[in-house]
């Protein structure tokens, strides 16, 4: 579904380069970790998949189901199932939550050809969606994430992408800010999007979240670099271990 | 002996002068009105206020008015529906007034009869040699509506006070008299079609705890001039809040002349600028705290497109006993073009010793951010660049709350952006 080859980006504006000779392939169906210590690229990767301009690409190609999307704005890439959970969600004052909602879901289902949601669909839809992530209804009423806590915001996130129904979700550190009952609930509503057709790629910190959402892969990330791939279990050691043995090993 | 050569006069300058001669046996007044007119003419003879006149500065009427449009009796203007649902509307058609309906609590009257009879003449005053809008409307003013809400009345309508112009000139004069314990919604509609030049001056009196809500909703065509004045003075406790919504015209200069008068008084003015295509619109405020404990808000957001101006100026003055004074003053300006422009200026002169008073001014773009994040979830940019422009501006429309009132100014603003974005 995903193939990232030999990607080198960097800042736009700076000329850093952040990214330097990424390889990842995510098959459909998979869940896979993203880890890595600070600064290795984790976010920055999360923002190239996601378009965000600030960043260039300079070698190398991200391939979306054989499909080139470097040229693609960010508005296209959604439309065709990409979707990324931010780690600092955005507050946008006067932009009422539902609005936001129904405006983002019929511009992906116009841009797919699909008639526009019917009121009373789209209320049903959303009002069952915060219920499974035990949200309160009227707070999607405010303006976007504006008032809302860490916690709220990274559960509007995940509201969104069960609204959208991506293909290929991208989960940028989504367990920080949460206590451990939210962290359960986000999960929850994470694993309850698995399925065989969609990839999920979960970028963290800490092993913490992989409890919550087991991986079928985790790669680590270091100096904009995959430099080694294993199952979950190569989470567990990182765990035990920290960083420095596999950066080491790799160098 | 007088050694300062005679200016020579502007082309409108020269129009209006001689447009006074010709109009002056049509104009209605008595003897006193006749007075203030031709005090007011003199005032235009000395010349139309350039930017070397303070008040003036962004918007240098005598070098902006290139033209003035003769009277034009035979001109055709129809009212429109009222902005807000169930509102007893007065119209004033090409200058001229209809006749008054009856409602309880409330007189009705047409201003051309009270500047016959002279007892409108003592408002007649303009604010100072300055103020060329006041002298302009002095000396043509023909008609309008004076409205005299009485003590204690809770008007459940609201009243729209709609000034429809279809060429031609029109000037016309709003005075609004609001008894003690009053409340009342009143909307002031400035529209019409075609090149005309309209002057109004809107006046409100509002008693001691008396409570208005006033909407100014200017959406005149683009080849239009609009000179505009709303004065105000404020009782004890009483609670004015101002809307003004520019939505055309070529030429605009919107005054606001605000006086906190009586202790509790409270002054909110709300403004959205919407500019486009080579427009001049300008917002200037003058406040006055003349006595202690008295607060007042002021929040004016702007989008500038195409090769639209903008200016804001915002003065409040704090007098020497008006302590306690709380007044806040905020202009953004969100510019969509490079070839746009906006300007404020904001004055705070106080007096008094122990006042909280601040404000801030932003011209700033599309925040990028905002903008990734609609854009992250599938909504194209130009839709979402729409989405964001709105929210700025409906951020200020909402704190109105009243559904009735938020609901119908939303959609003027989508069917400007229909037509402009």
């Amino acid at each position: 579904m995903l193939e990232i080859k030999n990607l080198h980006a960097r800042i736009a504006e700076s000329g850093t380069e952040i990214i330097r000779g990424l390889n990842l392939t995510v098959k459909a169906g998979e869940v896979a970790a993203i880890m890595g210590p600070n600064g290795s690229g984790k976010s920055t990767l999360s923002y190239i998949l996601a378009g965000r301009d600030d960043y260039e690409v300079t070698e190398g190609d991200i391939l979306y189901n054989g499909e080139s999307i470097l040229e693609m704005d960010p508005a296209e890439r959604a439309a065709k199932g990409l979707f990324l959970a931010f780690q600092y969600p955005m507050e946008i004052p006067g932009v009422a939550t539902m609005e936001f909602l129904k405006v983002a879901m019929n511009s992906q289902r116009k841009a797919r050809g699909e008639e526009p949601l019917k009121v009373p669909d789209f209320i049903k839809r959303v009002k069952e969606a915060a219920g499974t992530l035990e949200m309160d209804f009227n707070m999607l009423k405010r303006p976007v994430n504006v008032g809302f806590s860490g916690g709220e915001k990274k559960r509007a996130e995940i509201l969104q992408m069960k609204l959208l129904e991506p293909k290929l979700c991208v989960l940028d550190e989504t367990d920080s800010g949460l206590d451990i009952d939210a962290l359960k609930i986000v999960s929850d509503g994470v694993n309850a999007l698995r399925s065989p057709d969609r990839a999920i790629i979960v970028i963290t910190h800490y092993q913490r979240l992989l409890d919550h959402i087991v991986p079928d892969t985790v790669h680590v990330l270091y100096k904009g670099q995959v430099i080694k791939s294993g199952d979950k279990s190569l989470a567990l050691e990182l765990e035990e271990n920290g960083y420095a043995g596999i950066i080491e090993e790799a160098a | 002996m007088n050694m300062r050569a005679e200016i020579q006069r502007t082309p409108a300058e020269a129009a209006i002068v001689d447009a006074f001669g010709e109009r002056l046996s049509l104009l209605p007044g008595d003897g006193a009105v006749m007075v203030k007119r031709d005090d007011a003419i003199e005032q235009i003879k000395a010349g139309l206020p350039t930017r070397r006149v303070e008040s003036w500065h962004y918007t240098d009427l005598r070098r902006l008015l290139a033209s003035v449009p003769a009277f034009d009796a035979s001109a055709e203007a129809k009212p429109i529906a009222a902005l807000l649902e169930g509102s007893t509307l007065l119209s004033i058609v090409n200058g001229v007034s209809a006749a008054t309906p009856s409602v309880d609590g409330v007189t009705f009257q047409r201003l051309g009869d009270k500047l016959v009879d002279g007892s409108y003449a003592p408002a007649l005053v303009t604010y100072g040699s300055d103020d060329a809008v006041g002298a302009l409307n002095t000396a043509f003013v023909a008609d309008g509506y004076f409205v005299d809400i009485e003590a204690g009345t809770q008007l459940e309508k609201p009243i729209e006070l709609q000034n429809v112009q279809a060429g031609g000139q029109s000037h016309v004069r709003l005075p609004v008299r609001v008894g003690a314990g009053a409340k009342a919604t009143i909307v002031e509609r400035q529209t019409g079609e075609g090149a005309g030049l309209a002057s109004s001056v809107s006046q409100l009196l509002l008693g001691d705890d008396a409570e208005v809500l006033w909407l100014i909703v200017q959406d005149q065509p683009e080849t239009a001039t609009h000179l505009a004045q709303f004065k105000a003075e404020l009782g004890k406790n009483a609670k004015l809040t101002l809307f003004v919504m520019n939505a055309g015209g070529k030429l605009v200069r919107q005054e606001v002349i605000v006086k906190a008068a009586g202790e509790g008084a409270d002054f909110k003015l709300r403004g959205v600028n919407l500019l486009s295509g080579e427009s001049h619109v300008d917002v200037t405020m003058v406040l006055d705290h003349t006595v202690p404990h008295t607060s007042s808000t002021e929040v004016v957001r702007n989008v500038v497109t195409g090769r639209a101006k903008g200016v804001f100026q915002g003065r409040i003055n704090v007098h020497q006993i008006a302590q306690k004074t709380d007044a806040r003053m905020a202009c953004n300006t969100l510019l969509l073009s490079d070839d746009g422009e906006f300007s404020t200026k904001p004055e705070l002169e106080i007096f008094a010793d122990d006042v909280a008073c601040g404000h801030g001014a932003t011209v700033t773009e599309i925040d990028r951010n905002h903008l990734f994040y609609l854009m992250a979830r599938g909504v194209d940019e130009k839709t979402a660049r729409g989405l964001l422009v709105r929210a700025f501006l409906a951020e200020v429309i909402e704190e109105l709350e009243d559904e009735t009132v938020v609901e119908p100014l939303e959609e003027l603003l989508s069917n400007w952006f229909a037509t402009h974005g």
